[in-house]
This record gives structure tokens, sequence and C-alpha cells, in this order.
């Protein structure tokens, strides 16, 4: 059954974390930071599909800005060089500029769409930009809803 | 209900997990065997330290004082550039979590479907295609993760590093993604210097020696020799790697793929990470993007306090007072520093954030939850940081 939340606070206060599920990193580009936007069965009742989608897309345009070879970057690079990196003691790169403002969107994310749904986002650089993991959580008044059906179908063979 | 006064703040880097050495408070990330970095900074200094002392005074007066002035400016440059090296996380990847080990895992079985008893379980290898080519991606049963492409487990460090290099003994770190351009600009750099020190000691000892006699001038300058031999032997190795490294380079290789022949070109392999353009291969690898440290270092751990069966856990007890309480009071880890504005709406959201995915009656005691800051990359930018805000 879908639990209603209003805001964060009440998440905080009332709601235990049944699992996690976490969406891993799209390779097919290459090395380049992307997350996959294949839909979790887990939050199939939970969130709807267009809004997640929406979310990753974002997510990975932002870590393409990031991660652009042009112009700036080499700019950045020549002109941190020829200073030997020190310039960076002073100046902020320009990766960490946009990994702020993702860390911002996610909040707003969850403010918004996620903590409403019992939903909780994780910057995935706290993971070590490897996964963006989802927590679910549940009104700890309501019964559980058997957790163990969402971690049955994890899997989706590879 | 009492707030959790924390009697030592601790970082995190006194408990992450790997065979490293921190420095500094967290700001410095090194390798543990430092022996060999110390004789690389001693043969540097030490031979700079010589040609300032004997070729110089005579250089600056009988040819040109731009000479000692150059020889100081790339001195400067190659011991930033090796401390830079030496000093940086070199793109190591955290291990996972239990949960996200827990999740691969069910993952990985749920792939392999019933193996039967007895029987090994097939190798865990996940494919992926990367332009056109199947690149098969390994898990590291260390790290409980599925490396990334080009990433590599070091066994020295113990760590699994972004696009690993190799383990540089010499600079007492590994080389991977975050430190691949200061190890070449180091590497690069010294090929200078030592071709500079090469080159007007022969100029000086032909010099002198016209005036006064080879074997005078050996007396009078006897470091004149030391710097020679020094240099002589680093020529031959260090213009060999920069040569190597900018093969390499030129190719969008690791020292790794090239050892083990990844791309070598049998059975049709070839390298997709290569734009199959020299200039653009070097610029990608040279002046890209400056990739942040995903360690979190300098963060501060969340003190572990004991689990308690009811919801009103004593952790939980700080959630549930009034939401305006400052976090220092009730827990070392930070809220978003770079972000944080002096709202209320703010601390709170943090504080779920950071307080909800592990309460205590679910994980065991030990659940290291990260806040949300950012982390922190390097001293300099952490200092940067604290200025800022």
């Amino acid at each position: 059954m879908a639990t209603e939340f209003h805001n964060l606070q009440e998440l905080r206060h009332n709601a235990s974390l049944v699992t996690k599920v976490f969406i891993q990193r799209d390779y097919s580009e290459g090395t380049v930071c992307r997350f996959q936007s294949k839909f979790p069965s887990e939050l199939d009742n939970r969130i709807e599909r267009t809004l997640l989608e929406e979310t990753v897309k974002t997510l990975n345009s932002y870590y393409v800005e990031a991660e652009k070879i042009g112009g700036q970057s080499y700019l950045e690079g020549c002109l941190a060089c020829a200073t030997a990196y020190i310039i960076f003691l002073c100046m902020e790169t320009r990766y960490e500029k946009v990994l702020k403002k993702i860390s911002s969107y996610i909040q707003e994310q969850n403010e918004k769409i996620y903590a409403p749904r019992g939903l909780l986002l994780t910057d995935p650089v706290e993971r070590g930009m490897r996964v963006l993991e989802i927590s679910l959580f549940e009104d700890r008044g309501s019964g559980s809803s058997s957790p163990s059906s969402t971690m049955s179908s994890a899997g989706s063979a590879r | 209900m009492s707030a959790v006064m924390i009697t030592r703040k601790v970082r995190k880097w006194e408990k992450l997990p790997g065979k490293n050495t921190f420095c500094c408070d967290g700001r410095v990330m090194m390798a543990r065997q430092k022996g060999v970095f110390y004789l690389t900074l001693f043969l540097i200094v030490g031979t700079c330290a010589l040609f300032f002392a004997f070729e110089c005074p005579y250089l600056a007066i009988h040819l040109s004082p731009t000479i000692p002035f150059f020889a100081a400016l790339l001195f400067l440059f190659v011991i930033a550039m090796l401390l830079r090296t030496s000093f940086s996380d070199p793109g190591v990847l955290p291990r996972a979590l239990p949960e996200e080990a827990t999740f691969i895992e069910m993952e990985i079985e749920a792939a392999n479907g019933n193996v039967p008893a007895g029987q090994r379980p097939p190798p865990r290898i996940r494919n992926v295609q990367i332009n056109n080519q199947i690149v098969k991606l390994k898990y590291c049963y260390t790290c409980k993760i599925f490396r990334p492409p080009r990433a590599s487990h070091c066994s020295i460090c113990d760590n699994c590093v972004d696009r690993f290099d190799h383990h540089c003994p010499w600079v007492g770190n590994c080389v991977g993604k975050r430190n691949y351009r200061y190890f070449y600009l180091f590497t690069t750099s010294l090929s200078l210097l030592t071709i500079y020190i090469f080159t007007f000691d022969i100029v000086h000892v032909v010099m002198r020696s016209v005036d006064n006699g080879f074997l005078n001038t050996l007396k009078e300058t006897p470091g004149t020799v030391l710097e020679v031999l020094v240099c002589f032997f680093t020529l031959w190795s260090v213009v060999g790697l920069t040569g190597f490294h900018t093969y390499l380079i030129s190719l969008n290789q690791t020292t790794n793929e090239d050892i083990k022949g990844s791309w070598s070109g049998k059975n049709r392999v070839q390298n997709p990470y290569s734009h199959k353009n020299i200039f653009k291969n070097c610029c990608e690898v040279l002046c890209g993007p400056t990739y942040p440290s995903v360690l979190d270092r300098r963060g501060l751990m969340q003190d572990d306090m004991p689990v308690s069966a009811t919801p009103a856990a004593p952790s939980s007890s700080s959630l549930s007072s009034s939401n305006p309480v400052p976090q220092t009071t009730k827990t070392t880890a930070p809220l978003i520093p770079n972000e944080h504005t002096p709202d209320d709406a703010k601390p709170s959201i943090a504080d779920s954030a950071e307080k909800s995915p592990s309460p205590r009656e679910e994980l065991p005691p030990a659940q290291k939850v990260p806040p949300l800051a950012s982390p922190e990359t390097d001293a300099e930018t952490a200092l940067a940081k604290d200025k800022i805000h």
C-alpha cells in the first residue's frame, strides 16, 4: 500500500527503512559518468516511471557538462599547469562547481518529489560515483508491507 | 532527552579500509612504503643543491644569471609535481557499503540461476559494450564491487583505483585517474631538469678547464662529479619513462593495459577509449577535467551510538528534538558545508537524510552513514572552501 508523506520531516520522524535500490552506472559510452535509465521493479508502485527517468536524465546531463572536454577545460588545465597547480588553492574546478549544482538538484528533488513518496535519493558522489542509491521508507505506524517481496526480484540478468 | 556529546571528532580517513597512510589530518594520502619516495626527494634536492652551490655562482658570472633562475624555476616545478603526485588521492574507489554489496550479490545469484551443488559458480564478470568492443568488468572480492572499466585493484594499497596506471614506489603512491597528469608532468619536468643540469655541468667543466685545467676544476668543484653521475643514470631511466608515457598518452592507454596486452590488436580487439587521433588523446588525458576525490577523507564520522530495540533509540532521540537544534551537539557529521544556509528547513532535511537511512534498530551499529556533504578533495581545496564559507 502506498505510504503518504508530506515532507522530509515527516519522513524522518515516522519512517523506517525498508530497503535500498541501486541504479548502476551505464558504461556503454565509455568511462564518462552516466547512470542507467532502466526503471527498477521495486519502485513500480512507489513512483511514476517518467519522474525517475527525468531525474536520471538530468543528472546524466549534469555529469556530461562536468566532464566536457572543450575550450573551458583546456583553459583551466593550461592555466593550472602554468601555475604548477597552485591556482587550485584559490579556485574551484569546474567539476566541483557542477557537483555542487548536482547536490542542490538532488536535494530539491528529494524535497519535492521523492520524500512525499517515501523515497530518498543519495548523491552518487557519496557512493564513489558508482551507484545512485534510492532508499525506500515506509510509515512506522502502518504495518510493514512485506519488505521481502520488494527484494525478491532484485536481479535482472545481464 | 540529553543531547549526545562527542568527546573526540573522528575523521573518516581514520576508518578507511586499505593500506594507505594519511598525514596532516587526512589531507595527504600515500602508500605505506615511503622509503623510495624519500630517496627520490633526497636525490632531486641533493643534486640541485650541489648544482646551486658549485656551478651556479660560476655560470651566473661567466655566462648569464638567467641560468640559475631557470634552474630554480624548473626545480620548484619538479618538486611541486612530485608532491602533488605523491600526496593526492589517485582515484580510489570506496568500497561498497553492506547494502550495496548485498544488492549486487543478489543480482549475481539471480543471474546465475541454480548452480548444482558441488559445481563452482561461474566467474563474476559483466560484459558491457563500449564503442563496439566488448569489455569485461570483473568483480572485486575485496571491495565488493564490479570494477568500472579501466579500474584495477592495487594489491600494495589494497584499493580499487580508477583508470589504474601503476603503483610507483618512486612517488610512494598509485598513479591513477586523478594524478596521472601530475605524474607525467613530473617525469617530463624531471627529464628537462636532468638534461639542464647535465648540460650546464659539462659547460661549466669545459669553461673552467680552459682556464685552470681539467683536474684542478674537479678539485675545486667536487660536487660536479656526483651531479654528473646522478644525472647520467637518471637520464636513461627518466627520459625513457617519459617517452614511454608519451606513447601511452598518444594511444590513450594505461601502463596496466599495456602490460596485460588488453588492446594489443590480436583477435581484432582495439582500444575503445582511444579517439584514434593523437592530439585528441593527449588533450583528453592532459587537459581533461580535474576529477574530484570521491573519498571523503576529512569528513567527520558519525559517532557509533548504542542500539536500542525500541524506535525511540538514543540516536533518534536527537531526531525528535526540535528542528533547529544545531548539528554539532548531536552528530559529528557536518551538514552540506558548501550550500548550507542558516535555514530551519535545510538542517532538518540534511539531518533526516543522514539519520533516516540508518535507523539503529534495523542496521548494525557499525553502519557508517556519510553526510550529504560533498567530499573534500585535497588540502588546498578544503582550505579554499573554508575560506569561501
